[in-house]
C-alpha cells in the first residue's frame, strides 16, 4: 500500500445499527452491520424479506423513515462521516454523491411533470449549469440509457413510458450528478425476465463506464451472480457471510447460505426434493440470543445458542459462525 | 352427447383435461357516448386467442410468459371464474361447456385453485378451520360438525401445520404458512386438479422450496394433476413435466419440460431462456434481448413475435404461424418450419435489422 488514498474504500459501514423503538420495547431492525465497497465495486447484498438488506440501505443515504433511527455505528463516505450529518447536508449529498434506484419505477417518478424537467431540475440542483446545458445532458443521459428518440421523449410524462423504459428513466435521474456510488434496491423485480435482463446489462456498463461503485440489493441471487461482485448475504439484521461472488455461490459456508443456495431451483440440476430450511426466519421481537439461524441450523451447537458469533475472517470474505471459529472449516 | 354416454368416463388412459382453440376477449372500448362523439373505435383486448393443450392424469404443465401473456386468463377460464368466448373444455372427456349448473356442480368439486398472494385469498375474519372447511360444506360432503373438523385436522397436518392451528386467524401466520392454509383448502374437497397460479412469486426462495417440495409431495400421495402458471422459469423447470410458453394470448410452444429447456424451439423460447439470469456462472455471453412485449390492443400482424425476432422474413410480417409439431413437441413458427433457426441452444443470431 504505497498509496493510501487511491485503496481508501469509498463506502465504509462500521457496526451500524437501525432501531424502531415501540410500545413493546426498541426493535433492532439492523444489528452491527459493517461492510465496505470500493470505488467501481458492485457489492450484492442478499437476504429474504426482513432481513434489513433495504434498511441498511436507507440508512447510508439517510432516508430511515422516523421513529426508526441509526441508533450506532459510522457510515463513512470517501473518508467523511456521513450518518450524523444535518438534514440539509445530507440532502446535497444524496443525489450529488449517492444516487439511488429503487424497485417501483412509478414511485419514483413524479406523475404531473415531464421526465425532462424532473431530470433538469436535479441536474440544476447539484451541478453548476444553466438550463439548456442541463437539458442537453438530459438528453445524452436519456440515450446513454437507451431510449430511442430521446429529444422527443424527453417532453413525455412518466406515465407514456412501459415499466421497462421507465426503469430506464429513474437511472438516468440517479446518474445526473455523476454520483460516486449508486444504490440500487430491487431494481429489476418489478420487471419481467427479459427487461431485467436489459436493465441489469444496463447498470453494469453505466456504471463501468461512469466509475460509480454499486450497492445492489435484492433477493434474487441470479441477478447477484451475473452482477456483483462481491456479497454480503444477510439474516435477521446481521450479515452471515460476505465474500466474493463466486465463492460465496459456488462454495457457501454459512450453513444459512449453504440451505439458501440449496432452495434455489436450477435449470439443469434435477432433483426430486429441494433443499429445504425449515421454519421462517424470526420476527424481530422474537430474535434467539446467540446466532439468529441456531433455530433453524442444523448444525448448531450449545455455543451458537448462548453466544452471538461476531465476522470471522475465511479465504477472501468472512462468515458469522461458530464453526469457523479458531480457523475451523465448518466442523464442529 | 347423451346423458348416458356422459356419465362412463372415458377411457382411463385419456387426458383428464384437454382444452381445444380456447378464447377469451375481453370489450375494454371507451363508454358508448364517448365512441360516438369522439369517433373511437370499438377496442377487443384478446387475452387468449385460440389456445389447446392436454394435461394427463397425474402431470403438471406449466404455463409460462411474461405479463400479460394470458397465462392466468387461461387459469381462470378452466376453472371457470371467465366463461370462454370460443373453444372448449373437456374433462375427462365431457365437454364442460354442455353441462347445466347442476350437472357441473360434482365436476367443479374436482378442481380446485390456489392463488398468487395468499394476503388476499384468505378471508381475515374467519378462523382457518372454517376457511379450509368451506369446499367441504359448500358441497355437502361430510355430514356433522364434528367429522368435518376431523377431516380438517388432518387437512392441517397434510400441509404441515398442527391441527390446533385450525382455530387461528389468518393474520397469525406467515405468507408461507398462509399458502399452506391455501393448499389444505384446495385439498379439502378431494379434487383431481388443481390450478396453481404463481403460487410461490409472493413468497421468499427457502419458503419457495417448502412449498414446491410440499406440492411434489401431495401430487405423489394424491395422484393430483397441476396445471402450474408461474413466471419463474427455475421454479417451471423444477415442477412440471410439460411445459407450454405462451406470447401475447397464444401457444407458442409445447413439450417436455426438460427437452424444452435443453432444446428450446421457438425464438422466444430462447430468448426467455436466455434472460435468466445464471446462476451457474459458467460465463457464456448472452444474446442481448431487443424490444418489449408489444401492446396487446394492437398486437402485430402475422406473428405476433416478428418485432423482436432476429430471424422474422417476410412471411413471419403477414402470415400467422399455427401451433405444428416439431422433433421435440410443437411450435408455432415459421422458421422453425422451414428449417431456417440454427439447432439447439443459438450461439450467435443474425444482427437485427435497423
Amino acid at each position: 500500500m504505497t498509496s493510501p488514498r487511491a485503496n481508501r474504500p469509498l463506502l465504509e459501514v462500521d457496526g451500524l445499527r437501525v432501531e424502531f423503538p415501540t410500545r413493546r420495547g426498541t426493535l433492532v431492525a439492523v444489528d452491527g452491520v459493517s461492510f465496505h465497497i470500493d470505488p467501481g465495486e458492485v457489492l450484492g447484498v442478499v437476504g429474504e424479506s426482513g432481513a434489513g438488506k433495504s434498511l441498511t440501505g436507507a440508512a447510508i443515504i439517510g432516508l430511515i423513515e422516523p421513529p426508526g433511527r441509526i441508533a450506532g455505528g459510522r457510515v463513512t463516505l470517501d473518508g467523511r462521516r456521513i450518518d450524523d450529518l444535518p438534514y440539509e447536508e445530507m440532502r446535497r449529498i444524496r443525489g450529488r454523491q449517492i444516487g439511488a434506484v429503487f424497485q417501483d419505477p412509478l414511485t419514483s417518478l413524479n406523475p404531473l411533470y415531464t421526465i425532462g424537467r424532473q431530470l433538469v431540475e436535479t441536474i440544476c440542483t447539484h451541478l453548476d449549469v444553466t438550463p439548456q446545458q442541463a437539458r442537453a445532458r438530459a438528453i445524452t443521459l436519456l440515450q446513454e440509457v437507451g431510449i430511442t428518440a430521446a429529444e422527443r421523449r424527453i417532453d413525455h410524462y412518466p406515465h407514456q413510458f412501459s415499466g421497462g423504459m421507465r426503469q430506464r428513466v429513474v437511472i438516468a435521474l440517479a446518474l445526473c450528478a455523476n454520483p460516486r456510488l449508486i444504490i440500487a434496491d430491487e431494481p429489476t423485480t418489478a420487471l419481467d425476465v427479459s427487461i431485467q435482463a436489459q436493465i441489469i446489462a444496463l447498470l453494469k456498463k453505466l456504471c463501468r463506464e461512469h466509475g460509480a461503485a454499486v450497492m445492489l440489493v435484492t433477493h434474487d441471487m441470479g441477478v447477484i451472480a451475473e452482477t456483483a461482485d462481491r456479497v454480503a448475504v444477510m439474516y435477521a439484521g446481521r450479515i452471515a457471510e460476505i465474500g466474493p461472488v463466486r465463492d460465496v455461490i459456488k462454495r457457501p459456508k454459512h450453513p444459512y447460505t449453504i440451505g439458501l443456495m440449496g432452495s434455489i431451483p436450477t435449470i439443469g440440476r434435477n432433483v426430486e426434493r429441494l433443499t429445504q430450511i425449515d421454519g421462517a426466519m424470526p420476527r424481530l421481537d422474537a430474535i434467539p440470543p446467540g446466532c439468529a439461524f441456531n433455530p433453524r441450523c442444523p448444525k448448531a451447537f450449545d455455543r451458537c445458542r448462548g453466544e452471538r458469533p461476531e465476522a470471522m475472517a475465511i479465504e477472501h470474505g468472512q462468515v458469522a459462525c461458530w464453526l469457523y471459529a479458531n480457523g475451523r472449516m465448518g466442523e464442529r | 352427447m347423451s346423458e348416458a354416454a356422459r356419465a362412463v368416463p372415458a377411457a382411463a388412459n385419456g387426458p383428464l383435461l384437454a382444452v381445444r382453440d380456447l378464447a377469451r376477449y375481453f370489450d375494454v372500448s371507451r363508454p358508448l357516448l364517448n365512441r360516438l362523439i369522439e369517433g373511437d373505435r370499438r377496442q377487443i383486448l384478446k387475452a387468449v386467442d385460440g389456445v389447446s393443450f392436454a394435461i394427463a392424469r397425474g402431470q403438471t404443465l406449466s404455463l409460462v410468459g411474461e405479463s400479460g401473456c394470458g397465462k392466468s386468463t387461461v387459469a381462470r377460464l378452466i376453472v371457470g371464474l371467465y366463461t370462454p368466448t370460443r373453444g372448449t373444455i373437456d374433462f375427462e372427456g365431457v365437454d364442460l361447456a354442455g353441462l347445466s349448473r347442476t350437472a357441473l356442480a360434482p365436476i367443479r368439486r374436482r378442481f380446485q385453485m390456489i392463488f398468487q398472494d395468499p394476503y388476499a385469498s384468505l378471508n381475515p375474519r374467519w378462523r382457518v378451520a372454517d376457511i379450509i372447511a368451506e369446499p367441504i360444506r359448500a358441497h355437502g360432503l361430510i355430514a356433522g360438525a364434528d367429522a368435518v373438523r376431523l377431516r380438517v385436522d388432518e387437512l392441517l397436518r397434510h400441509v404441515g401445520l398442527a391441527p390446533n392451528d385450525g382455530d387461528k386467524y389468518p393474520h397469525e401466520f406467515s405468507g408461507g404458512q398462509r399458502q399452506r392454509i391455501s393448499i389444505a383448502r384446495a385439498l379439502s374437497s378431494n379434487p383431481d386438479f388443481l390450478v396453481c397460479d404463481e403460487p410461490t412469486s409472493a413468497l421468499d426462495v427457502s419458503v419457495q422450496a417448502q412449498i414446491l417440495n410440499l406440492m411434489k409431495a401431495l401430487q405423489r400421495e394424491f395422484g393430483l394433476t397441476y396445471l402450474f402458471i408461474s413466471h419463474n422459469l427455475a421454479v417451471v423447470y423444477y415442477v412440471s413435466d410439460r411445459v407450454g410458453v405462451m406470447y401475447l394470448g397464444r401457444l407458442v410452444e409445447l413439450a417436455e419440460a426438460k427437452t424444452l429447456f435443453a432444446r428450446p424451439q421457438h425464438p422466444y423460447t430462447r430468448m426467455l431462456l436466455d434472460a435468466i439470469p445464471d446462476l451457474e456462472m459458467s460465463g457464456r455471453a448472452r444474446i442481448p434481448v431487443a424490444g418489449e412485449v408489444p401492446n396487446p390492443l394492437a398486437p402485430p400482424t402475422g406473428c405476433a413475435f416478428h418485432p423482436r425476432c432476429p430471424w422474422a422474413n417476410e412471411r413471419c410480417r403477414s402470415e400467422r404461424p399455427e401451433l405444428k409439431a416439431t422433433p421435440t413437441g410443437a411450435a408455432a413458427c415459421h422458421a422453425v418450419e422451414e428449417r431456417r433457426l440454427p439447432d439447439a441452444r443459438v450461439v450467435a443470431p443474425p444482427a437485427l435489422p435497423s
